[in-house]
């Protein structure tokens, strides 16, 4: 394995591919989600969502957000040559809904915020409201970690670049509404 | 943004390495050992130590009062006195002003100058309490995976620094590259794919 720094720098790309090969699925290629448990879910951008376009040493950043924002500006920038650096997500299972963003670089969690549960009142009960909050994040942990399973397995395949950049660059080119 | 909080961030990690058996008094040992010390009564200004998770003020790890469920679940504390800059160089002027008096002198030599400086500082840190700021984590120790429930650079590398004094025990951060090696079952031949992958160009 690579040193950690070094590989941390080195495939930061790989997250922001990741993220935007999710939008595209999304969009375009829903029937490849499957959960580890095979539960049905659906996964879609929530309010807001960060592009980057690295021209040489410069740096381009647009971030759309907002519950009901046109995601235009978004497909504009990629097809200016930009990636998803940021992506917030709502994961619903059934009745149940989670939200959280997720960034490109690092893949960590960050504002998640889980299907309600019950009141806790008191502190005996603490015990018990840490198992449920441990099992709904453990939730929305694999799916990412499935969804990026199945990124992977696409991206290291001759099926990367002989059927997913031209699909990708299809739904680029057309626009979301095609 | 703790566990409890309605809105958390998640850092993952993957632990490696094992523990002596028994593997929860090796726990409680290195949570023991490596406690909060609380600094308001001395000049240290800053500290970094584990603490009780849902008594953060008042750490006590007897009786495995950290483990719950199959998870162990604890929290790293960091305190740090913030002395603002304004107000020890009001405190440095009025030394400086001082010895000059004391000794009819015009001048001070740089080295008396940075001696002035640590006074000060040191004298103000036993007057201001250190802020103290704490990062819950629930530790797998089964599935050997950990989340540090916060995503700042800074405490994530305290923990990783920490952690691994306290139980000598690598933590591994998870992100893109190290999720494909280690949690993508991925062949031999694949890992060779990984190390040549270049970034893709969709528009070009």
């Amino acid at each position: 394995m690579l040193d950690i720094s070094v590989a941390y720098n080195r495939y930061k790309f790989l997250g922001d591919e990741f993220l935007t090969w999710l939008w595209f699925s999304m969009e375009k290629d829903r029937n490849r989600f499957i959960t580890p448990d095979k539960e049905p879910f659906l996964i879609e951008i929530g309010n807001r969502i960060v592009l980057e376009n690295r021209i040489n040493d410069t740096v381009e950043s647009i971030t759309i957000k907002g519950d009901d924002a046109g995601l235009e500006e978004g497909i504009l920038s990629l097809k200016k040559g930009a990636l998803v650096t940021e992506l917030n997500l709502i994961y619903k299972v059934g009745n149940q809904e989670w939200k959280f963003s997720i960034k490109g670089e690092n893949l960590s969690f960050s504002g998640l915020k889980h299907p309600d549960i019950g009141v806790f009142e008191s502190d005996d009960q603490v015990e018990g409201l840490v198992l449920e909050k441990l099992f709904l994040f453990e939730k929305v942990s694999n799916i990412i970690d499935a969804l990026f399973k199945i990124f992977i397995n696409i991206r290291l395949q001759p099926e990367w670049k002989a059927d997913f950049i031209p699909a990708i660059n299809k739904w680029i080119q057309s626009g979301l509404k095609n | 943004m703790g566990l409890l909080s309605s809105s958390v961030s998640i850092t993952r990690y993957k632990v490696v390495g094992k523990l002596e058996e028994p593997v929860i008094e090796a726990v409680t040992q290195g949570l023991k050992k490596n406690i909060l010390r609380e600094i308001d009564e001395d000049e240290t200004e800053k500290a970094s130590g584990w603490t009780s998770f849902n008594n953060p003020f008042k750490p006590d790890f007897t009786g495995s009062s950290f483990l719950i469920g199959t998870h162990f679940v604890f929290s790293l504390r960091i305190d740090k006195k913030s002395i603002p800059s304004k107000i020890i160089q009001k405190y440095y002027i009025l030394e400086t002003s001082k010895k000059l008096a004391e000794n009819n002198r015009e001048f001070l030599s740089r080295n008396e100058k940075k001696l002035i400086r640590e006074h000060v500082i040191n004298t103000l840190s036993l007057r201001i309490p250190a802020t103290p700021k704490i990062y819950d984590l629930v530790w797998n120790y089964e599935k050997n995976y950990l989340w540090f429930f916060s995503n700042l650079k800074t405490a994530n590398e305290e923990l990783e620094t920490f952690f691994s004094k306290t139980f000598k025990l690598t933590l591994i951060r998870l992100f893109p590259y190290t999720m494909a090696e280690l949690s993508c079952s991925l062949s031999d031949a694949d890992r060779d794919l990984l190390l040549k992958i270049s970034p893709a160009e969709f528009t070009r």
